[in-house]
């Protein structure tokens, strides 16, 4: 597939071919990435996760309950696209209000892995990550609360960013958890993923969280040739299956040869980053979710009484993860149990922060795995508890609101399939993730 | 042998130009659901931003209640389905709100003042409405996302008057301070009422019952009342743990009652946090100093009115009560009046007048400006007290504002020229010779008599004070 950056360069006749051929090809695959062709804009389509609000089209967030709603308004994301020669094009599957690490809970079935479709994608962006590994989508878009676009990206073997909390705007995003949800890139590589993120990231005044930062061009000051201090937390590895931990190895060898110093790190306070997760989004999931009430808009089950219509709505219409999360989020907010649990998860993640922050004053970069082990396979994830282990290596960056990028660096000599490992910079230093990810992705020279 | 304890909880609706969390504008709309956009019908993916004029206004009524305004506050999910709650969860401050640990002045009716404490008030967004028409409800959130400012005084009256007058200062203050429109009627200053009674010399205090939906100073009162009746009646009758218990109850107009909204076991969780949508408040200096300039409220004027002004305590809280009223009293003193000669201008003659006809100070027909003026007329001798008030009634009735005209088209023109007057008199004495010898013969009753001719010869037109003077001068 071309290349955002090529593309860039295309004529409006060009981009319509390609276009027409996407659309072609996609309707044509097998992976079920897409679930929708809805347009809107000129220029280069991206593909957009489905939780994304695009102005006239269907965004569903991958649910039941929102079958029947239709965006009035385009999220800032998009807006910004569009200032920038680009255009949606497409939606991407996803798993139900972006709660799950599989896209298996979408209420439009199971997306595939493009390397092996007896394999998840990761999720909760697998549509978008599938779409842009398959060859059917030149980039796309995604939202990551807890690694939902880095884990599909590395589990497909394409780029995908996670910028620093506040960097793009949440406006038009389906609240999944508001502190920690972030819209980026989903990519072939590490420049295009740049040049997408330059143009969805500014400040909006609609969204109260949104960094004041001043936004220089990641893509225009690219440097593959700037030498970081790179961490490599050695206590954090373990955990990885045998085959990360090899890749680990060979990246490690990779940047020092590349003239990257790498130092070694520990981090103590690990063992509580899914704790501490899964109490916050799950609470703040809770309160965001509770809009969806069939009163308004969306898909309303019929009950005798308001209760009922209630009940009936929100039981049809949410599937199993998502109530799940909906029920932990009352659980830990309710009164007796919210200084145990809400609170003390507030206390935690502030301690993550700053044990991040402690590692940032000796270091430009974090090298983390994405994930413990490669795509599973479809339906092999049957206890809740494991797929939240499986976010063990992602969660701790939206803790702490910091950049992150995956990218490709190797496959599993075994299954084949792709291994991405992760970034990680300091809050707003986004050019030196993006730089140092450049350097690795030509040091390794990955291919799909 | 019952001390009664009242703590009261009040809605203002502050009248900010848009709503607190979006740019949807809080005028009145007919058309429903209208005023209306992603962020007030909670549309996925859109957020909230909060209105800084709602906070400013927060400020100036903190300040207004001499009240510690706090430089950083919070605002919490509070989560509740409703069908008129759009999001399901009502963005408010909860840890910590905008204005804590201020007090205000209650005017008894000796003379004397009480103070009552206010706890805090807090920013919060209002719901929408939802209008029942039998079996089907309906839903207008065009008041969804309006700025209120809840006002939670201490527990510290202990009658319903007290009651009342608390709520009509705060109701005073918050229109001196243009933050509300604050019509009880139509909803922008609504009242909650905590209800408790205690044998007199207890020191904890009893069960509280919340009383809902009052929305005029008359039912605060009838319905305290009849709480409280409640209450007593179940700690007479030794059913008093059955029977009063933390609860809401509501106002019923028509049977004039509270009864129970809700079980006693149905006490709500409404699982509050801090709202991560939204950064804490933080209100620098510059608006700290902005907010701190407020105008003169009730309690300031009166002691001035008093102090400067002369004028008699009891009016002056009777004219400082209604910012329109002080407003309109001011500017009558403008045209150079004296304070006592407006005060009665105003309250018995104006007031008197547009009573009658149903009317509030702020719908009179005569402005402040034509009433000083008239009232300046009486005090340069121009028309008498009497011809003032036939031109007052003039006007009441009639679009012309030019009250020299009036009183020539009246004929109320005052005379004080020595001279006429005399002519007058002397014509007057010349008629009426034979009483003229009986006052000299000792009959000093009769003086009257000729002032009353001479006022009659002069068709009311003679400066009395004259016509008394130059009559003895005649009469020796
Ligand atoms: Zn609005």
């Amino acid at each position: 597939m071309i290349t955002l950056k090529e593309a860039l360069t295309k004529s409006k006749e060009e981009l319509a071919e390609i276009k027409t051929e996407i659309e072609k090809l996609a309707r044509e695959s097998e992976l079920n990435a897409y679930i929708g062709f809805e347009s809107s804009g000129e220029g280069v389509p991206i593909l957009i996760k489905d939780n994304i609000q695009v102005t006239d089209w269907p965004v569903t967030s991958g649910s039941k309950i929102l079958q029947g709603y239709i965006a009035p308004y385009d999220a800032t994301a998009i807006t910004n696209l569009k200032k920038n020669g680009m255009m949606a094009f497409g939606r991407a599957n996803m798993d139900e209000f972006a709660m799950g690490s599989t896209t298996e809970s979408s209420y439009y079935g199971i997306t595939k892995n493009p390397h092996d479709l007896n394999r998840v994608p990761g999720g909760s962006s697998g549509g978008s990550a599938a779409a842009v590994a398959g060859g059917i989508a030149i980039a796309a878009l995604g939202s990551d609360t807890g690694g939902s676009i880095r884990q599909p990206a590395a589990y497909c073997g394409c780029v995908g960013f996670k910028p620093t909390y506040g960097m793009v705007s949440r406006y038009g995003l389906a609240a999944y958890a508001s502190s920690l949800d972030q819209i980026g890139p989903i990519t072939q590589n590490v420049e295009d993923a740049a040049i997408l993120y330059d143009a969805i990231s500014g400040h909006d005044p609609k969204d109260s969280t949104s960094a004041e930062h001043e936004r220089v061009s990641i893509a225009a000051n690219l440097d593959g040739n700037r030498k970081l201090r790179i961490a490599v937390i050695d206590n954090y590895i373990e955990a990885a299956s045998e085959a990360i931990q090899k890749a680990y190895a060979e990246t490690v060898k990779a940047l020092e040869s590349a003239g990257h110093t790498i130092v070694h790190k520990n981090m103590q306070n690990t063992k509580y980053d899914i704790a501490t997760y899964y109490i916050v989004a799950t609470a703040e999931a809770a309160t965001n979710l509770a809009r969806f009430d069939g009163v308004r808009y969306g898909r309303r089950a019929e009950g005798s009484n308001l209760s009922e219509l209630y009940y009936n709505t929100r039981s049809e219409g949410f599937g199993e993860e998502v109530k799940r999360r909906i029920l932990l989020g009352n659980f830990v907010l309710s009164s007796g149990y919210y200084d145990a649990y809400y609170l003390k998860a507030q206390k935690v993640r502030h301690l993550i922060r700053d044990e991040f922050g402690a590692i940032f004053d000796d270091v430009d970069l974090i090298l983390s795995p994405v994930a413990p082990s490669v795509a599973p396979i479809i339906g092999s994830i049957h206890d809740p508890l494991d797929m939240y282990k499986s976010d063990m290596y992602t969660i701790a960056i939206n803790l702490a609101g910091l950049p992150a990028l995956s990218l490709p660096v190797g496959k599993d000599e075994e299954t084949g399939m792709p291994i991405g490992l992760q970034l990680i910079g300091r809050a707003f230093d986004e050019q030196k993730v993006f730089d140092g990810a450049y350097s690795l992705e030509q040091t390794i020279n990955y291919k799909n | 042998m019952f001390e009664i304890v009242i703590g009261l909880e009040v809605h203002v609706q502050l009248n900010t130009k848009t709503k607190i969390f979006c740019s949807c504008p809080t005028s009145f709309a007919h058309e429903q659901n209208t005023n209306t956009c992603p962020t007030c019908l909670a549309l996925p993916g859109a957020l909230p931003v909060l209105n800084i004029e709602a906070v400013r206004k927060a400020m100036s009524f903190g300040y207004a209640v001499n009240a510690t305004v706090n430089q950083r506050s919070i605002f919490n999910r509070k989560s509740y389905f409703y069908p008129d709650s759009p999001k399901a969860y009502q963005i408010s401050q909860f840890d910590v709100p905008i204005v804590e640990h201020g007090e205000l002045f209650l005017d008894l009716e000796d003379d004397t003042t009480k103070r009552v404490g206010i706890t805090r008030a807090h920013l919060e967004a209002d719901a929408g409405k939802s209008i029942h028409e039998g079996a089907i409800s309906k839903v207008d959130l065009n008041r969804a996302d309006t700025p209120l400012l809840e006002i939670v005084s201490d527990p510290d009256m202990r009658s319903a008057d007290e009651a009342v007058l608390y709520l009509k200062k705060l109701h005073s203050i918050v229109r001196y301070l243009d933050i509300s429109d604050a019509n009880m009627q139509e909803g922008s200053f609504r009242c909650d009422v905590n209800v408790s009674i205690r044998p007199k010399g207890q020191q904890e205090f009893g069960t509280r019952v919340e009383i809902k939906n009052i929305n005029s100073f008359k039912f605060v009162k009838a319905a305290i009342q009849y709480e409280v009746q409640r209450q007593i009646e179940a700690y007479e009758d030794g059913y008093y743990e059955q029977e009063v218990y933390q609860e809401t109850r509501l106002w019923d107009v028509a049977k004039g009652v509270t009864k129970s909204m809700r079980g006693k076991e149905d006490s709500a969780d409404y699982r509050y946090f801090p709202d991560p949508d939204l950064r804490p408040v933080l209100v620098t200096d510059e608006m700290m100093e902005e907010a701190k300039k407020i105008p003169e409220l009730p309690d300031a004027k009166v002691a001035r009115y008093v102090d400067k002004l002369g004028i008699k305590h009891y009016d002056a809280v009777v004219i400082c009560a209604q910012k329109e009223m002080a407003y309109y009293f001011e500017a009558m003193l403008e045209s150079n009046i004296a304070p006592k000669t407006a005060v009665t201008w105003l309250t018995s003659e104006l007031l008197g007048r547009l009573n009658k006809a149903g009317h509030d100070i702020t719908e009179s027909p005569v402005d402040a400006k034509t009433l000083g003026t008239l009232v300046s007329k009486i005090e340069d001798n121009t028309i008498s007290g009497k011809g003032a008030k036939d031109v007052l009634d003039y006007m009441m009735e009639s679009d012309s504002r030019d009250i020299d005209a009036i009183i020539d088209e009246l004929g109320l023109a005052q005379v004080s020229d020595d001279s006429a007057i005399l002519a007058i008199i002397d014509d007057v004495i010349a008629r009426n010779q034979d009483k003229v010898a009986e006052y000299k013969s000792g009959k000093d009753k009769l003086f009257g008599f000729f002032v009353g001719q001479t006022m009659k010869a002069s068709k009311g037109s003679a400066n009395p004070a004259k016509v008394n003077e130059l009559l003895k001068e005649r009469l020796g």
